[in-house]
């Protein structure tokens, strides 16, 4: 039982982690339809970012105003790797617009390999690990046993949590959101209704880049090391995530991430963890071949 | 990438301060990106700790370099001048034949060529390194030219077909032919090519099958969530695979004659009497048999373009809606299609078995799966000229950076080119959208014609939504 709930919490922290990731993935997917195969690239550019902003600036404040500088980390690295969301939009996908229908995702993957070697050049091909911190944990009595809660793990809820909801209501609320959902219904009678189109569909970059940013400064928080390739995995595991949800669908991508994450360390847990891969891309395959619309999401009507 | 970009103003507007302003804009966007990444190495001390090691010389370099490269690019396109830089437009297809038959031509006579230039150990190199490497990414780009530029199923898995070849030919002669049937041991590559190519066959109908109905980006995921379990088996299941130790496989033979000099047996040495050591015969004889592979794949592809399978396999790219309202039977169509890509690549598979003499799951990951689409693309998904020809580009460009260590008496011993090699690819791949998503190949010949045969500018040729 104890075993059982640890493993629960383990899951659900790593499944934030991806659910953060997969809003990127299903939120472009929605809006311009295609499979945005950088951004699990630039959750690793941010995981990057977030390490050398924190080596920065750790000497600077000491150790005792941590959470001070884990907040700076969190908002210089959410605008930096918006940036990059942005750019890698504006330079690969905005130019194709019109072009045949592969052509972004094979743009996409080019740029997935771009990103991934940038940052062995720049950043050298070893794996970098991070001074360990918010390791302090608290233990939970459960039956007669107890289950551990560390502080970086209880960050995460809280962080995943609090950005979930000021996401949901930017997406609900503002003027952005409504362009947002516009758009993802019918972009040309948008466009004709006078949504600035090519800026919405940016600003969705630079939204799916700033919470993949959170996500990267999570995943280095919580494994404590970071390495140029790690963005294919978790990338490939969060669009996942993603299309168990429903491709297109908000809560579906978090629901979807959640869901992998609890598989994941579930599969981890009880059968092998040599396999802990192949259970997650069984399940895309599984998933897109007997639910292709996924969880929540709309079924998909061809148009003639 | 800044305001006034892709020619949103009125062509007499651009002065001088917008094209600085806009340069600006550039240099500052480059400043926002490099600004940790590149400013800032991670390297760890002495005591395994992360250290930052300043740079900002680097990023000023970059930030210049960017917005002195913008303003140039802006005043050299300014629009009272004939566009500059053209960029190429190679057409093989307007007169003739003569480049697939030069192209041939050049191919046979290559190892001997090499072998007169460069001598019988410079030779190895030529043949082994550039000629057979190669000629096994052109066989595969034309495998998976089927698949991707004939049929317009993008598979991003194609590598896990590789890996079934070789692990089938590693597997087969290394265990189960010398355990079973010591006799047939030097003809094992032989035996295993065959086999190699059907159970890849196999593998892609089985995979295919279930999957084969879905739409274009969903089945490109799929295929790549199959390559990556086919290579995470190969790495867990050690007691068939032996997992990263990989496994030895025995070297190819010729129809049975070894190419060693320590043998008990006859060797090709002992029968043919030919100059030079068995290291530069069994080159020259990899190099033929994959040369006959290859060539073996282009004509097969190029006869079933002409059977009806073919022509359902270039309509169902072009309109799958289409093709089903005209009664083609589509989920065959494209297994056909899925099968012969598999086919081939499980040959080559067994081929790369047989030349490495050793084969471990690193030689088959996504990146592979990418480079062999990257030349599909860049050849112009459906010609097979075009394919070889961004195949002896993008591999040989590859090769060629590995010999390119003089560069570190420029920029200093720590300079790695190779390093590079997969950032310039990427790119490529990229600005390849951008400029020229048709590929290198500007023409594309329809394959059935009424009257005249004409060949249709790839501009306008576009594919339909299915």
């Amino acid at each position: 039982m104890e075993y059982f709930v640890q493993q629960l919490i383990n899951g659900l922290t790593l499944g934030s982690i991806y659910g953060l990731i997969a809003i990127g993935y299903t939120m472009v997917y929605g809006i311009i339809g295609m499979v945005n195969f950088a951004h699990g690239d630039v959750f690793m550019v941010s995981a990057f970012i977030a390490l050398i902003l924190f080596l920065l600036l750790m000497p600077l404040l000491g150790l005792p105003a941590i959470g001070l500088a884990l907040l700076i980390v969190l908002i210089l690295g959410m605008a930096l790797t918006a940036l990059w969301s942005w750019v890698v939009e504006r330079i690969a996908y905005r130019p194709l617009a019109g072009s045949f229908r592969l052509a972004p995702l094979i743009s996409a993957i080019g740029m997935s390999i771009f990103l991934s070697n940038f940052v062995q050049v720049v950043q050298g091909p070893r794996n970098k690990p991070v001074p360990p911190m918010l390791n302090e944990v608290i233990s939970l009595p459960i039956g007669e046993g107890s289950v551990t809660l560390s502080m970086k793990q209880i960050l995460i809820f809280v962080l995943t949590a609090v950005l979930l909801l000021a996401f949901w209501a930017v997406v609900q609320k503002t003027r952005l959101g409504r362009a947002q959902r516009a758009c993802e219904q019918d972009r040309k009678m948008a466009a004709l209704l006078g949504i600035n189109v090519n800026q919405t569909v940016s600003m969705t970059f630079v939204i799916g880049g700033a919470l993949a940013a959170v996500a990267g400064l999570m995943f280095m928080v919580y494994y404590g090391v970071v390495s140029f390739t790690d963005g294919f995995t978790p990338g490939i595991k969060a669009f996942t995530a993603a299309v168990l949800g429903g491709i297109g669908s908000l809560p579906g991508a978090v629901l979807g991430g959640l869901l992998i994450g609890l598989i994941e360390t579930f599969w981890s847990a009880y059968f092998s963890i040599d396999y802990k891969d192949v259970a997650a891309f069984s399940i895309l395959a599984i998933t897109l071949i007997f639910m292709p619309s996924g969880l929540l999401g709309k079924p998909d009507v061809e148009k003639v | 990438m800044g305001a006034g970009s892709k020619g949103a103003l009125p062509p007499q507007a651009v002065s001088l301060r917008e094209l600085i302003k806009d340069a600006g804009i550039w240099a500052l966007v480059t400043l926002g990106l490099s600004f940790p990444i590149i400013a800032f190495r991670t390297e760890q001390d002495f005591s395994n700790r992360l250290v930052l090691d300043p740079r900002p010389l680097l990023v000023v370099g970059i930030v210049l370099a960017v917005f002195a490269g913008r303003l140039l690019w802006r005043l050299a396109r300014h629009p009272q001048r004939a566009r500059f830089l053209p960029f190429p437009r190679l057409d093989f297809s307007t007169d003739g034949r003569w480049l697939p038959r030069a192209g041939l031509a050049a191919l046979l006579i290559f190892p001997f060529v090499a072998l007169t230039l460069a001598g019988p150990a410079g030779a190895i190199k030529w043949v082994d390194n550039f000629g057979v490497q190669i000629l096994i990414y052109i066989m595969l780009a034309w495998g998976l030219n089927i698949v991707v530029g004939l049929a317009g199923l993008l598979d991003l898995g194609y590598v896990a077909f590789y890996a079934v070849g070789a692990y089938t030919y590693a597997i087969l002669a290394t265990y189960v032919i010398p355990a079973t049937v010591p006799v047939l041991g030097p003809w094992a590559f032989w035996i295993c090519l065959p086999v190699a190519g059907m159970l890849a066959a196999l593998w892609g109908i089985i995979l295919g099958f279930p999957v084969l109905r879905l739409r274009g980006d969903y089945l490109a995921i799929v295929t790549l969530a199959f390559g990556e379990i086919i290579r995470l088996v190969l790495i867990n299941w050690v007691a068939l695979t032996n997992g990263y130790a990989g496994i030895q496989t025995p070297r190819i033979t010729f129809f049975g004659l070894p190419f060693t000099t320590r043998s008990t047996q006859t060797t090709f040495a002992d029968v043919f009497h030919l100059p030079g050591s068995p290291t530069v015969h069994r080159s020259i004889f990899l190099y033929y048999v994959i040369l006959g592979l290859a060539l073996l794949v282009a004509v097969v592809s190029q006869r079933m373009r002409r059977l009806p399978v073919g022509r359902a396999w270039e309509a169902l790219r072009e309109d799958e809606i289409a093709c089903r309202s005209l009664g083609v039977n589509t989920v065959n169509t494209k297994l056909t299609a899925f099968a012969m890509g598999a086919l081939f690549g499980g040959l080559a598979g067994a081929f790369f078995g047989a030349r490495q003499g050793f084969i471990n799951p690193r030689s088959f990951e996504f990146l592979e799966s990418a480079t062999i689409l990257a030349i599909v693309v860049l050849g112009g998904m459906g010609s097979l000229v075009g394919v070889a020809v961004a195949a002896v580009a993008v591999i040989g460009g590859i090769e060629l950076l590995r010999e390119l260590d003089w560069l570190k008496s420029i920029f200093g011993s720590d300079f790695d080119p190779g390093q590079y090699r997969m950032l310039i690819f990427g790119l490529a791949m990229v600005l390849m959208m951008v400029w020229r998503p048709r590929g290198l190949i500007a023409a594309r010949h329809p394959s059935i014609v009424l009257h005249e045969s004409k060949s249709v500018a790839s501009d306008h040729v576009k594919e339909g939504h299915g």
